[in-house]
């Protein structure tokens, strides 16, 4: 069901992990539905992004959608990354399964999270960006059952 | 190296059994005739779906005239259910049911409900997946009809106090149906000793074909046909026979009573070692049903802080067949509606695994999924920003 881009991406994910004193972090998702998704930047004096990591927490496809994701902002400044939308995440994994598209649009969403963070702390505003929507404690009961 | 294919999805479907396909073969082109038909070669094809009749109502102690072919064991839910509402809706219109049937049951009550003017009460269970009898009781009205009450849960392998429900059913005049397609040829059936009045299964869950299933029906019930057309199944359901299919069946209820005990405590230990491997060896994991009363052949397991789908693909790429109750396998938002009934958050449902064992698995089969499971949920966690936190958590 998934192309050989998802596949490749799904079993070798690029770029996971954490950046320490990132510069911006955002979490995007609900773990009721079964997709969460962390984006870490690392973002020099020029605002161009030196590094990005990520975690996810879903599907075959939120997995290969990070991981894209995580390759087409790298080496981008702040403006260009905030163009990359679901729809080049998914052109650049040649497709994905009309039930996956929802995974894309999160990796955008991750995107976008992780720079408004950015632009929080650094107290600077992105042309074009909007205060992210989704968050992970929307609805989250607050229960720690121990197995 | 060659890619190993190590099949545990048996509650999924089974393989036909050689000597299952063997019956069946002389049925395509030697003995193709119609049963309907008056000439001698029509009559092996009678004979044969006669026999199979026969092999099928002796697993269950039943009459073989009780026995009705359908195309499945979702035809069979669908007929017993729409046609039984028909037949007693002058009595009153209310369904007794529970929350962890499988689909073909489930949305046949809602359709039931929307379109025919159905009450449906579907039933708790505990957090073992078992239904609560004194909730069933609390929920017969005087218009109760029907209570339908799965025999062995598909995805968590809890077995059912079916005796006690069909005790029940018997004493407040109410017909009990139950969905034996997880059960019938895996455990002991009784319909007269279990009080069913009604009972739903298919070949292919017990290394017979797929495409044949049947519904039994106690003598006397004044369930109408379902499919209309002409005279076959004793004017109950039309439709030339599926002969090979229906050989086929009686071959396979046969060899999986003859099999039965032995195969089962040979399952069950491998089961069981199964179990325990998984919940010894990897951290935050649950056993999902009841330790005890489940199917000889199913393990299911939560491991949190990983999503199904991924575990699956994974194993998948390490040669083993699995299946899982979150929700990219279901094709919906929501994970599996059973492992919501016996009280999982959805972020743990999420990470749910279902194994189930054939008498084929070995225990170096069983060792071999538990340490590629054990590497995988480890590489998963790895990678979940859950684990992130939850390790964070801790050291706070």
């Amino acid at each position: 069901m998934y192309s050989e881009k998802v596949m490749d991406h799904f079993e070798h994910p690029r770029n996971v992990g954490e950046i320490e004193n990132a510069s911006g972090v955002g979490t995007v998702g609900n773990a009721k539905c079964g997709d969460i998704m962390r984006m870490y930047l690392d973002i020099d004096d020029k605002g161009v992004i030196r590094d990005c990591k990520f975690k996810t927490f879903g599907c075959g496809a939120a997995v290969a959608t990070s991981s894209m994701a995580t390759e087409l902002v790298k080496g981008k400044t702040v403006q260009e990354a905030l163009q990359v939308t679901n729809k080049a995440v998914m052109e650049a994994l040649d497709g994905l399964p009309p039930v996956k598209v929802h995974c894309s649009l999160l990796a955008e969403e991750a995107i976008h999270a992780a720079l408004w963070d950015y632009a929080q702390k650094h107290g600077i505003k992105i042309e074009g960006l909007e205060k992210p929507k989704s968050d992970i404690h929307e609805g989250e009961e607050d229960e720690e059952e121990e197995y | 190296m060659e890619k190993r294919c190590i099949y545990l999805d048996n509650a999924a479907t089974t393989k036909t059994a050689p000597q299952v396909l063997e019956a069946m073969l002389p049925y395509f082109s030697e003995h193709y005739g119609n049963p309907s038909s008056i000439y001698g070669l029509a009559g092996e094809s009678r004979e044969a779906v006669d026999k199979a009749r026969e092999q099928i109502a002796r697993v269950l102690n039943a009459p073989a005239k009780d026995i009705y072919f359908t195309a499945g064991g979702t035809e069979a839910d669908n007929w017993a259910l729409k046609a039984a509402f028909e037949a007693y809706k002058g009595k009153g219109n209310h369904i007794i049911t529970t929350k962890i049937e499988h689909h073909a049951i489930l949305h046949t009550c809602q359709y039931l409900e929307k379109e025919r003017g159905a009450r449906v009460t579907y039933l708790d269970v505990d957090e073992q997946g078992v239904v609560k009898l004194d909730q069933l009781e609390a929920a017969i009205t005087p218009e109760t009809i029907l209570i339908s009450v799965m025999f062995a849960n598909n995805e968590i392998g809890t077995l059912q106090p079916v005796k006690e429900i069909g005790a029940i059913a018997r004493e407040h005049g109410i017909l009990f149906h139950t969905d034996a397609v997880q059960a019938f040829g895996q455990v002991p059936i009784d319909v007269e000793e279990m009080g069913i009045d009604m009972l739903s299964s298919s070949a292919h869950k017990i290394n017979g074909p797929k495409g044949i299933g049947f519904l039994y029906i106690r003598k006397g019930l004044k369930l109408r046909s379902f499919i209309h057309g002409g005279a076959q199944e004793r004017k109950r359901r039309a439709g030339t026979e599926n002969v090979p299919g229906i050989v086929g069946y009686g071959a396979a209820a046969a060899l999986a009573a003859e099999t039965m005990e032995e195969r089962a405590a040979k399952e069950q230990a491998l089961r069981d070692h199964m179990i325990q491997r998984i919940l010894e060896e990897i951290p935050h994991s649950r056993l999902n049903g009841h330790p005890q009363r489940r199917l000889p052949n199913n393990v299911n397991v939560c491991f949190r802080f990983v999503e199904g789908e991924s575990l699956l693909i994974l194993l998948d790429m390490a040669g083993i067949c699995a299946s899982s109750g979150s929700a990219c396998t279901s094709g919906s938002l929501d994970p599996s509606h059973v492992l919501l009934a016996i009280g999982l958050p959805h972020e743990i449902a999420h990470g749910s695994l279902r194994l189930t064992l054939s008498h084929e698995t070995t225990r170096e089969e069983v060792d071999y999924t538990v340490d590629q499971i054990k590497e995988i949920v480890e590489r998963m966690r790895g990678m979940s920003p859950l684990y992130e936190d939850f390790l964070k958590k801790q050291s706070e």
